[in-house]
Formats: structure tokens, C-alpha cells, sequence
């Protein structure tokens, strides 16, 4: 999964609970059925780790590009060697 | 979010925060309810008043215990736990309290009733001061809800008394 498919699982992973919770309750309370809120709910909690819990393809078209290892090369990091060195320096020059 | 056990994991935790939201709100709910029972419980008969070996008083009665309690039911109620007390005061104690009889109602349309009955536990008095004893009959009912605080209310029924002499 991808940095896009994960926000995207986490959003409709809220979304999706939320709007069941808030549906759930209005229909137990409207027909006064405590059961039916929860059987409704139940039903909703499947249906949203099915659809946001397993790695699904939807979730994987954001790929990461990776550079190449060649144009890594072409950039070399900036060396940390020349710092210590010339702290190295300062310190000795206290002595 | 990166593996699917993590994912089940914030799945799970936001499910049962929420349905600990649902019920906490559907417990809320049953403040909205306005109940208004009723109830009448008449004492049909005295099938025999005595003394005990012991010395204690003791009564059998026959009623009619009726009551509309319906109202106090919401989509929220498991069940209804109702009692008959005789409630009376004597020079000890201010508040004497005696079940005579109980009921568990299960349901809405069940809390509607008619009972004709004689006291199911014994109506009994530590000492012999029974006779002519006035007392009350007090329906007493637990509302047990799905989720939630249980909750309990009664009705009295003043104006009862035990004749002078035993029968």
C-alpha cells in the first residue's frame, strides 16, 4: 500500500464507520429497535474491514519512483568529514 | 496504516469507541421518555390473620394487582422488575417495608396487566403489633435498560388497614 492508499484507507475507514454509527442509530431509534441498530452497525463494521483492510489494488497506484542508483552517484552527499575535521581543529587550537 | 494488522487495529479501536458513543446516546435517550403509569391494588380479602408460634403476626391476603406500566417502556428497555411492598410504620422503626409479591415483565405488551393473587411471600411482622394496623401497598418497579443506569419509581396505595382481631 502507498503513502496515497493509506490516507485514502484511513479517510474511508472514518467515513465509513461514522456514517454507519449515525445511520445505525437512526434506524433503531426510529423503528425503536435496539437490535436492529446493532445487527446494522455489525453489518457495517464488516463491510468497512473488508474494504479497508486488506491491501487492495485501488490502494497501490501511487508508486513510489525511486531514482535510479547512477543518479545517486552523480550527487554525492555532502561530506560530514570536512566538519569534524575542522572542529578537530578548533579544539586543538584551545590546547 | 502501512500493514493490515495495523489497519484492523484503528479499524476495531473506532468501532468500539463509536458503539460505546451509540449507547451512551441511546441511554440518553430514555430521559426524553415521559412516563406516566398507573396503577390500583386492591385487597380482595383476608384469608386468615394470626399469631405465629414464635409470636410474630402473621396475614394472608388475596388481591387484584393491576397496573399499566407500558409507558415506562422505550427501545432501550430490557425488562421491567416490579414489586408489591406493604409499607408500614411502627414505634421502632419509621419505614417497614414487606414484599409480598413480584413479577418480571419482559416485554412492552406484557406490561399491561391484571394479576388476581394472594400474597406470594409471607406478609409476617417481628412482634404482634399487626392488629389494626394501617399500611400502605406500594407497587415498586426497577426499569432495566439495554445500556445505561437502571432506574426505579413506584406508586402508593394509602388507606389499608388489618382488622382489630385476629381471624
Amino acid at each position: 500500500m502507498d503513502w496515497q492508499g493509506q490516507k485514502l484507507s484511513e479517510q474511508l475507514m472514518q467515513i465509513m464507520l461514522l456514517a454507519f454509527a449515525v445511520g445505525a442509530f437512526a434506524t433503531g431509534y426510529v423503528i425503536g429497535s435496539f437490535q436492529m441498530m446493532m445487527l446494522i452497525y455489525a453489518g457495517g463494521v464488516v463491510l468497512t474491514t473488508l474494504i479497508t483492510v486488506p491491501n487492495w489494488p485501488f490502494y497501490n497506484r501511487h508508486q513510489l519512483n525511486w531514482l535510479d542508483l547512477s543518479e545517486a552517484e552523480k550527487h554525492p552527499k555532502p561530506q560530514v568529514q570536512q566538519h569534524i575535521s575542522s572542529s578537530s581543529k578548533k579544539k586543538s587550537s584551545k590546547k | 496504516m502501512h500493514t493490515y494488522v495495523y489497519r484492523l487495529n484503528v479499524l476495531l479501536t473506532e468501532a468500539i469507541t463509536l458503539l460505546a458513543l451509540m449507547c451512551a446516546i441511546a441511554s440518553l435517550s430514555d430521559k426524553l421518555n415521559v412516563a406516566s403509569p398507573s396503577a390500583d391494588i386492591q385487597v380482595l380479602h383476608i384469608n386468615w390473620f394470626h399469631k405465629q408460634r414464635n409470636g410474630n403476626d402473621e396475614v394472608s391476603l388475596t388481591m387484584n394487582v393491576s397496573a399499566d406500566l407500558k409507558s415506562t417502556f422505550t427501545w432501550n428497555t430490557k425488562q421491567v422488575f416490579v414489586f408489591l411492598a406493604a409499607e408500614y410504620e411502627t414505634e421502632k422503626n419509621y419505614l417497614n417495608q414487606i414484599s409480598l409479591w413480584d413479577a418480571i415483565i419482559p416485554s412492552k405488551e406484557q406490561a399491561k396487566f391484571s394479576y388476581h393473587t394472594i400474597n406470594k411471600y409471607r406478609f409476617t411482622d417481628q412482634g404482634n403489633s399487626l392488629r389494626g394496623k394501617k399500611y400502605n401497598l406500594t407497587l415498586h418497579w426497577h426499569v432495566m435498560p439495554k445500556t445505561g443506569k437502571m432506574f426505579s419509581d413506584r406508586i402508593v396505595t394509602t388507606g389499608h388497614s388489618l382488622p382489630e382481631e385476629y381471624i
